[in-house]
């Protein structure tokens, strides 16, 4: 009982991911040439082009380029933080999970909502009140800057380096789908395209392209959801009967169904993603962006309120296409089966209520999404080795903005070279587990070495640096000893570890490393650390000496 | 930022009073907001039926739809508690306290 009871709360908070990550892999069939998702598409890079030439002529210092010179409203970056989260793979994989069993899309969807509170209420403002540009900024605030930055960097670097990778591929499967374009030209695409944003227009262009990006989601979203509640006369109760009536598995749609397989991992995957949220370095860089902790509040807010009610949406188009879309033969093959699969649902929806020129549109809209997340994790990356390797570990601080700035867009275009490198590589792969990896570390080096610097008065540097090695290290060995990797990648038979995510492990030892080896720390260094968490605790609290508030 | 600055703060009772008040809030918030979403994962769990259940005999929803559009709802009401009071009564309290260290 216990054990169903703790998987199904997992795997509520992660299935989304597994779903979206459905519309990643598998194979797909290209398709025919769409060419008024093309022309919108083309509008929208241009106008996002013009926004990062308007951008490149506002960044004069490293604050403007990496924190969009603190000047981010709350509700901007809220609309930005809405945008991170609400990928091509949620809007398609989470409708598709409702169109096909209903309910549980619902679950899935609250699972992902959760934990945007909780950050709110324990971390935001304290990390306003804490860094600058990156979350290391804050992890080494009273701890020795080489080695804490050094596995913040690192940490940083991996889960950029998986996401990418997983939105890289991911990228060239859909826009193969959506536009019919070439996996090599579409992975190319997104590479240069991102690479502009962020080497000419920094955060602001990186921010606004996000805000573009989610309002055009949210504005589509909303109109196939008007359409679909025009067609039931505004009537959930005819939306739900009809879909009843035609769904193969009739009521069942109205309530949750099970699908637990193996807890431990679910457990895992949940743990990861609930914490995992609170150390994506390209999240927690939006925090820096606003000018204090009053609009950090107020960002969560917008983003929690935006997020749900795009959740909200995605079940009212799950079931417009149960209603629409699986009762016409045009959207079907011969088999009977959706074209292009079931991720394909509100994609085939916005032709259904919109007719071509607005499935051109959505087309867009996903591919957007897809280019602004990108964009995000490369100045994530790119901000990781400049500010903290470069400025901080290499120069020892001793640099200027103009240097730092000029390793951070090298960096960027070694990213975005090596993303389209692996983008390629990992074609063929199965890369759905990369986003969990990713999330994975981000929860057993990230955020153990952040949670616990801002809570923990007792934590020094010895134990931040062992236990976050000890999680990065853990989580990416037991990735590769684990059945997806060693099984299906390397080709043994049995895997070493059995379970798929690492989590629930990797942060344990994450947890307990800290821990032990900052309590049994009794050098003069770790004491002074100690001593500093009293006047770090003030700052943290009210704001006192944050370089937003200075600015003011 | 000497360390004397610090010190006046840490000496100031105004300052235990935000930090108790504001964490007891934000701990708060969190145990409900966890807590109704654990009640929500106890009834997937144990009791799907009656998430099932119409919530009238002539109408086709189930009880689970209001109930998990509410949960959707929870988060960003209690989100907009904490931001109206947070940004509200203590953040003035905040810059009082500010105000006395750093005229």
């Amino acid at each position: 009982m216990i054990l169903r009871l703790l998987a199904s709360l997992a795997l509520s908070a992660f299935a989304p991911l597994l779903w979206a990550g459905e519309v990643l892999t598998g194979e797909v069939q290209r398709q025919p040439m769409n060419v008024s998702a093309i022309a919108m598409f083309v509008v929208f890079v241009g106008a996002t082009l013009c926004i990062t030439y308007w951008a490149s002529k506002k960044n004069n210092s490293a604050s403007d380029y990496y924190a969009a010179g603190g000047k981010i409203t709350g509700l901007q970056n809220g609309l930005a933080i809405a945008g991170d989260y609400m990928s091509a793979a949620s809007f398609l994989g989470i409708s598709a999970l409702v169109y096909t069993s209903g309910y549980d899309g619902l679950i899935y969807s609250i699972g992902f909502l959760v934990g945007w509170p909780v950050i709110l209420f324990l971390m935001a403002e304290r990390l306003r009140n804490l860094g600058k540009y990156t979350f290391a900024d804050v992890a080494s605030y009273r701890l020795k800057q080489m080695p804490i930055r050094t596995v913040a960097a690192s940490g940083s670097l991996v889960v950029v380096a998986f996401y990418l990778i997983a939105q890289m591929v991911g990228a060239g499967k859909l826009i193969q789908l959506l536009f019919g374009l070439d996996y090599y030209v579409a992975v190319v695409l997104v590479g240069v395209l991102m690479m502009l944003y962020v080497l000419f227009g920094g955060m602001l262009a990186t921010t606004w392209v996000q805000i573009i990006k989610a309002v055009m989601l949210l504005s589509g979203a909303s109109f196939m959801a008007l359409m679909v509640m025009k067609h039931v006369n505004f009537d959930f109760a005819a939306l739900f009967s009809e879909a009843i009536k035609v769904h193969p598995k009739g009521e069942a749609i109205m309530s949750p169904g099970g699908l637990v397989k193996d807890p431990v991992s679910a457990i895992s995957l949940g743990l990861a993603l609930m914490f995992g949220t609170a150390g994506l370095p390209h999240i927690l860089m939006r925090f820096f962006t606003v000018s204090d902790a009053k609009e950090a509040r107020k960002s969560v807010f917008y983003a929690t309120g935006f997020i749900g009610y795009f959740y909200i949406l995605t079940f009212i188009i799950g079931f417009g296409a149960i209603v629409l879309v699986s009762t016409n033969s045009v959207f079907k093959d011969a088999a009977g089966a959706l074209l292009g699969g079931n991720n394909m649902a509100a994609i085939h929806l916005a032709n259904a209520v919109g007719g071509s020129l607005f499935l051109g549109f959505i087309s867009a809209v996903a591919f957007a999404t897809i280019l602004a997340v990108v964009a995000g994790l490369t100045l994530a990356g790119a901000t990781a080795v400049s500010h903290d390797l470069y400025a901080s570990v290499y120069k020892k601080g001793k640099t200027n903005d103009r240097d730092e700035i000029r390793v951070s867009k090298i960096t960027t275009i070694g990213l975005g070279v090596l993303a389209v490198a692996l983008g390629i590589m990992f074609e063929k792969q199965n890369i759905a587990f990369m986003v969990g990896l990713a999330f994975s570390i981000a929860a057993s080096c990230n955020f153990p070495v952040l949670f616990l610097s801002m809570f923990w008065k007792n934590l020094t540097t010895r134990g931040a640096m062992v236990g976050g090695w000890l999680g990065l290290v853990t989580a990416v060995t037991l990735m590769i000893l684990g059945p997806t990797v060693w099984v299906q990648v390397l080709g043994h038979a049995q895997a070493i570890f059995p379970y798929e995510y690492p989590a629930l492990f990797s942060m344990a030892i994450a947890f307990a490393g800290i821990w032990f080896f900052s309590i049994t720390d009794t050098s003069a260094s770790a004491a002074a650390e100690r001593a500093r968490f009293l006047p770090q605790f003030v700052r943290s609290q009210t704001g006192l000496g944050s370089s937003g508030a200075v600015a003011h | 930022m000497n360390d004397s600055v610090y010190e006046r703060i840490l000496e100031n009772p105004r300052f235990h009073e935000l930090v108790a008040k504001r964490s007891r809030f934000a701990w708060l918030l969190s145990a409900a907001m966890l807590g109704l979403y654990l009640v929500f994962i106890l009834l997937i769990a144990f009791a799907p039926q009656l998430l099932g259940v119409r919530i009238s005999p002539d109408s086709v929803i189930t009880w689970g739809i209001p109930l998990g559009v509410g949960l959707i709802l929870s988060a960003f009401i209690l989100t907009g508690i904490y931001v109206y009071r947070a940004n509200g009564e203590f953040d003035s309290l905040n810059k009082a306290i500010l105000d006395e260290v750093q005229p």
